[in-house]
Parts: structure tokens; C-alpha cells; sequence
């Protein structure tokens, strides 16, 4: 039986060096997250770019208060109004996808890029 | 007399461009039945169907081979698919008949080579298809899953192209027996 050739070797090490350049492209401009959505009980509060520094006082449930900061494209909780503060000891974010939650207040901030994320469709 | 040779010439051409028409279809459904889930992506298939499409690129010609896929995929779509699945496999399908074509008309490459394109490309027409369609999410990041799939289901279905090439060449060609060893390389398109 006829064996590949030493060309479609190459061929095929370079489609997967291709492929693998891709998904570096990828992971190196994946991280940042474009805007933070605030959610109060569900329902959005406002979204606010990361690019712009800003301190934002948002009203949750029951009345409690959080402070949102945002600095140097990072997003975090600097003050709540709840008893156990456990959404100021969850830090910065800045990564599509990753969220910062106050349950008493039920206020969810949530890192998101561009185009949102999720799924619009899938097909099969 | 020549007129007659002709005439069958073309005959046995068209039945053997049916024949591998009904065999890939069949093939297709039969993939349809059993998902042999390789690399345990959803979607992704071998897509054992395109031998029909390799095997008559080489015997045929690439006009043929587009012919025998457009109604492959039209027929699995009017049957079990939908005018999604259609448009999908013939984007795919036909991007990646006309990348062999290129592969292949540069000689530079064995059908293994010629193949592993064809797969590649196959699923990057999809992709490209599903972007347009679904109004450009960011579906690039499916990117290279799909290129590195597509380059092994390419190579597995080039292998066992060369496999059955080897033996209808022998059996179909070169009736003076030196087809058995043959090289895919170039332009092997003959007259049946």
C-alpha cells in the first residue's frame, strides 16, 4: 500500500502549525472583557465599559447598597451594605465570563465582551 | 464502430458516476444512523460519505465528483435533513472539491495530501457558512477544533481512498496490470 508522501507531511504539519498559531491568536486576545453587566434580582441595572474609571453606588434588593469601582479595565465591590461582605473578598475581574455576586443584596456583576456571550442558535 | 465505443464508453460512465452516487448516499445515512463520535466534539463526523467524492475526483474528474456530491447532499437533505443541512454540506462540500482540485492539479501531492485539504477546507466552509447565517457570533474560536478535526477525518478518508483506488485501477484501468502500484499523482483522469 502506497504510503503518504514527504509533501503531504509537510502539508499536514502545517495545517495543524496553522491551526495551532490560531488558537494561540485566540487565547493571547481572549481575556478582556469589554463591559460589566450589573444585575439586580434579575433584572439589569445598568452595564458600564471597563475602560472608563468610575465608582458606581448600585441599589440592590431590599434596599442594601453596593459599590461598584471600576479601575484600570479591573472591576470590584469596595463597600456593601450586607453583613458578611463576601462579594468584596471576591476581588477584581476583568475576564469574559467572570462575575461577582452579592446574595443578600442579589446583585450580580458579570464581565462581558463584545458580542455578549452563550449561544443565539445551535443547529445540528 | 468508434461512435459505438464512444457510446459505451459514456455509458459505463454514467453508471459508474450512479453507482458511486447511490453508494455515498447510502454511506452518508448509514453515518446519519450510527454517530461515531471520534473526538468527542458534538458535530463532528468522519464523513465517510466524501470517499465517493475523492475516489471520483481521481477516476472521473472534478466536474464529476462535484456532481456526485451536490446530489448526494441534495438527496440525504430532502430526505433526512433540512434546508440548513443542505446549504451546510454543500458549502462544505463544494469548497473543499475545488481546494483538492487545486492540490491535486499541482502534482505536488499524493491523495493523502489532496485528501487531508479537502477535509480541512470542508470544515471550514461550514464554519465560514455558520458565521454568515448566525449573524457572526463568535464562532472563530471553534476555529482550530474544527481545522485539526477536518485535517484527521481528511487524512483517514484519503487513506482509505488510496486504498480503493489502488485496487479499481487495477480492476477498471489498467487492464495490462500496471496500476496496481500506481503513484496519485497529477492527472489520472481516464477514460473508463
Amino acid at each position: 500500500m502506497k504510503k503518504p508522501d514527504k509533501n503531504d507531511i509537510i502539508l499536514m504539519a502545517v495545517i495543524t502549525a496553522a491551526a495551532v498559531l490560531i488558537m494561540l491568536f485566540l487565547f493571547a486576545f481572549r481575556e478582556r472583557g469589554v463591559y460589566a453587566y450589573v444585575y439586580v434580582d434579575g433584572k439589569l441595572f445598568g452595564e458600564y465599559p471597563l475602560n472608563k474609571d468610575c465608582e458606581i453606588q448600585v441599589t440592590g434588593y431590599d434596599g442594601g447598597t453596593n459599590i461598584l469601582v471600576i479601575k484600570d479595565n479591573t472591576a470590584r465591590i469596595k463597600e456593601a451594605s450586607c453583613p458578611d461582605k463576601l462579594c468584596m473578598h471576591q476581588g477584581k475581574i476583568s475576564i469574559n465570563g467572570q462575575s461577582l455576586i452579592c446574595l443578600p443584596n442579589r446583585v450580580v456583576v458579570e464581565i462581558k465582551g463584545w458580542g455578549g456571550d452563550g449561544y443565539d442558535a445551535v443547529t445540528r | 464502430m468508434m461512435q459505438l465505443r464512444a457510446d459505451r464508453r459514456a455509458s459505463v460512465r454514467v453508471a459508474y458516476i450512479a453507482v458511486f452516487t447511490a453508494l455515498s448516499a447510502v454511506i452518508g445515512y448509514v453515518e446519519l444512523l450510527i454517530p461515531i463520535n471520534i473526538f468527542g466534539i458534538p458535530g463532528v463526523k468522519l464523513g465517510l460519505a466524501n470517499i465517493a467524492s475523492v475516489i471520483a475526483m481521481y477516476l472521473f474528474g472534478p466536474a464529476y465528483a462535484f456532481l456526485i456530491m451536490t446530489t448526494r447532499v441534495i438527496l440525504l437533505g430532502l430526505m433526512f435533513g433540512n434546508m440548513y443541512s443542505v446549504l451546510f454540506s454543500f458549502a462544505g462540500g463544494s469548497l473543499s472539491i475545488i481546494a483538492m482540485m487545486i492540490f491535486k492539479k499541482s502534482g505536488a501531492f499524493s491523495v493523502y495530501g489532496v485528501s487531508t485539504v479537502g477535509g480541512t477546507v470542508h470544515n471550514l466552509g461550514q464554519l465560514l457558512v455558520a458565521s454568515v447565517t448566525l449573524n457572526g457570533i463568535k464562532l472563530y474560536y471553534y476555529a482550530p477544533v474544527l481545522i485539526i478535526a477536518g485535517e484527521v477525518c481528511g487524512f483517514v478518508i484519503g487513506a482509505l481512498s488510496a486504498v480503493i483506488l489502488n485496487r479499481l485501477f487495477f480492476e477498471l484501468i489498467d487492464k495490462e496490470g500496471k496500476g496496481n502500484d500506481r503513484v496519485f499523482k497529477g492527472d489520472t483522469k481516464r477514460d473508463l
